[in-house]
């Protein structure tokens, strides 16, 4: 009961969590690391196109399949493209992707959540039930499923991606919003006379927040690794477009032949986001739920 | 225990119900006109008209539905596009290269994994402990296509310990005689060692892959649940009768310990299943993950959508098959049941 207090809105506890979170990110430097590099991805996001030295779509011949050197940092691509660019170019569609996927299934997966855990009964029925047809598939295969059926599009990817992580955002969201029903702050509320639905809309879900956040920054990676796959067997987003996955999965004939350049610099891209968003995540737990901390 | 098993099957029995609707209405969902769809880009238009009512895309959905299931029942999942072929009979012929990998690279994951988590677990703050926790975030940031494209071109192209990533076997060498479908078991089965050894060169490097890919949550749970078991009262008192660590960890606290180990293993084949789609395609491996992404890129949909069927009903029966292990190594399962 008690940390369901402490959840509740008091004045003292944003600065409460600013120190706390000052301090888990001095404790731990691998917080601290990985929020940094957030910051690099975010910066590469938006001023990306702005400052690589080259077009990241003009194609050079005459400079096709160089080595990484002084001029082409990630050297050149089959069609003389500079993959340096096309790797910072790209930062700002995957990591798009990532944060519209993880925004829609916060909305969709959230919502559903914390009604079926504040109302319960058929809501929680429906919700349940549907979350467990989506479990019912291995996740990346029924994501491959609904790209093919919705077409083939980046907001197809956007919505396939939030679908098929809908079970993991409603059940969080249910559980928390399940143990809040009868909570202090919510009976105070309804003997103010608010009714049900401002209820978990004003006070309910700002509560589990926090929790929500968490999952986000934990879905992150995964929504990314699961964008990129999906476009590395050519689904969403077509060439000429930079996108990490794509360029993987262009630079994967060459690497047989020993130019292994073109596909490594993104992979490498793609696996430093992956991993500084599960870091990232990792902290945040930390911060907003030091009990679970492992 | 009979019992057990005949609720937690009965259990299984919405989820496919589910899986059906779904793969039903993915069909129905196709943008524009599905007859246009399944005819191909250049059909005319009685053409169209012709698979519209050869399809009965023409009825009420719910008749539509009906034919599906009458159809799935029959074990008919409609014909490839492109090559005219019975998609479930091509699926089949298929199924035994992607189940022979997957199952691979499973054991590779859990025989790297297991040990290492035991071993973290009971060297807590050690190096192994340090290591096991950089392999499992790690293995989750790692993109699987990624991983396959580096050990190819290390082990291939640098060190040339491994064939070209193309396919089951050699193209010079010929299939042995169909047993299982598994090329590991029918060449021992031939008794040819030169074909088994072609044969487990080939699947290495992608079996590889997937373990890699699966290694992390199987650490990670290995060490978290083996930590919980070492600090409960039984092993305590074993400790205190002055059992050898060897008989104590692995007599007691191991059998316990991969109670939940178990249960993550359903969550590991999700990340399997879907990673093996990728892996297929890197080491041009003909199974039924290429054969999807194949039909993806020629957008024929039949093939898709029964690839994704089947998937889905492999997975249900195997969250099914562990469930029903579970409540073998516990028998506190059972008696809830």
């Amino acid at each position: 009961m008690s940390d369901i207090v402490a959840g509740g809105h008091s004045p003292g506890s944003i600065s409460a969590l600013y120190r706390h979170a000052r301090y888990v990110i001095g404790e731990n430097k691998v917080t601290g690391f990985a929020f940094g590099m957030f910051l690099l991805i975010v910066l590469a996001a938006v001023l990306g196109p702005l400052v690589v030295p080259y077009d990241p779509l003009a194609s050079d011949t005459t400079a096709a399949l160089k080595p990484p050197s002084g001029s082409h940092w990630f050297g050149t691509d089959q069609l003389g493209r500079d993959v340096f660019s096309r790797v910072v170019v790209a930062t700002r569609l995957d990591f798009f992707i990532a944060v519209a996927s993880v925004a829609l299934v916060f909305l969709m997966g959230g919502l559903a959540g914390v009604a079926a855990g504040f109302f319960g009964g058929w809501t929680d029925r429906i919700v349940g039930r549907i979350a467990d047809t989506i479990m019912a598939f291995p996740l990346f295969v029924l994501a491959m499923g609904i790209v093919a059926a919705l077409g083939n599009t980046v907001q197809n990817i956007i919505i396939a991606t939030a679908i098929v992580n809908f079970p993991l955002y409603a059940r969080v969201a249910r559980a928390e919003a399940n143990v809040r029903r009868e909570a202090g702050f919510v009976q105070a509320a309804r003997l103010s006379g608010n009714s049900e639905f401002r209820i978990v809309l004003g006070q309910v879900l700002p509560n589990i927040m926090p929790i929500m956040i968490v999952q986000m920054s934990l879905t992150m990676g995964y929504a990314i690794l699961n964008a990129a796959g999906l476009s590395f067997i050519g689904l969403g987003v077509r060439p000429p477009t930079a996108e990490w996955g794509i360029m993987v999965a262009e630079g994967s004939a060459f690497m047989v032949s020993g130019e292994w350049w073109i596909a490594f610099f993104p992979g490498l891209a793609l696996m430093v986001a992956v991993f500084c968003f599960n870091l990232l995540g990792d902290g945040l737990r930390d911060i907003v739920d030091p009990q679970r901390r492992t | 225990m009979l019992s057990m098993i005949v609720k937690r099957a009965l259990i299984a029995v919405p989820s496919l119900i589910g899986v059906v609707i779904v793969t039903f209405l993915l069909t129905r969902a196709l943008p524009g006109d599905p007859a246009a769809y399944f005819a191909g880009p250049a059909a005319t238009k009685e053409a169209i008209d012709q698979i519209r009512v050869k399809l009965g895309l023409d009825q009420p959905l719910i008749v539509q539905f009906g034919r599906y299931v009458k159809d799935l029942a029959k074990g008919d999942l409609g014909s490839s596009l492109t090559t005219g072929q019975p998609v479930g009979q091509e699926i089949r012929t298929r199924l035994p290269a992607s189940a022979e990998l997957t199952l691979l690279g499973l054991t590779v994951s859990m025989l790297i994994a297991v040990p290492l988590g035991i071993a973290a677990a009971t060297h807590p703050g050690s190096l192994i402990d340090h290591a096991c926790r950089v392999v499992a975030t790690a293995g989750v940031s790692l993109p699987v296509f990624f991983t396959g494209l580096i050990l190819v071109y290390v082990f291939y192209y640098l060190l040339g310990w491994a064939p070209a990533p193309l396919g089951r076997l050699d193209v010079f060498l010929s299939p042995p005689p169909f047993v299982t479908g598994f090329y590991l078991l029918d060449s021992l089965f031939a008794g040819d060692l030169a074909l088994f050894w072609a044969a487990l060169k080939q699947l290495i490097l992608p079996a590889l892959t997937l373990g890699i890919f699966s290694l992390a949550p199987i650490a990670r749970m290995t060490r978290a649940s083996m930590l919980a078991v070492l600090a409960s009262d039984f092993v305590r008192t074993a400790r205190a009768s002055g059992l050898t660590p060897y008989t104590i960890i692995v007599t007691y606290a191991f059998r316990n310990a991969m109670i939940p180990v178990v249960t993550t293993l359903g969550m590991v084949f999700s990340f399997l299943l879907g990673a093996n789609v990728l892996v297929e395609k890197v080491f041009a491996w003909p199974g039924i993950g290429s054969f999807a992404v194949d039909a993806l890129i020629a957008s024929d949909f039949a093939p898709l959508q029964g690839f994704v069927l089947t998937m889905a009903v492999m997975y249900t029966a195997l969250n099914l098959i562990i469930d029903i292990l579970y409540g073998l190594i516990d028998p506190r399962v059972r008696l809830e049941a």
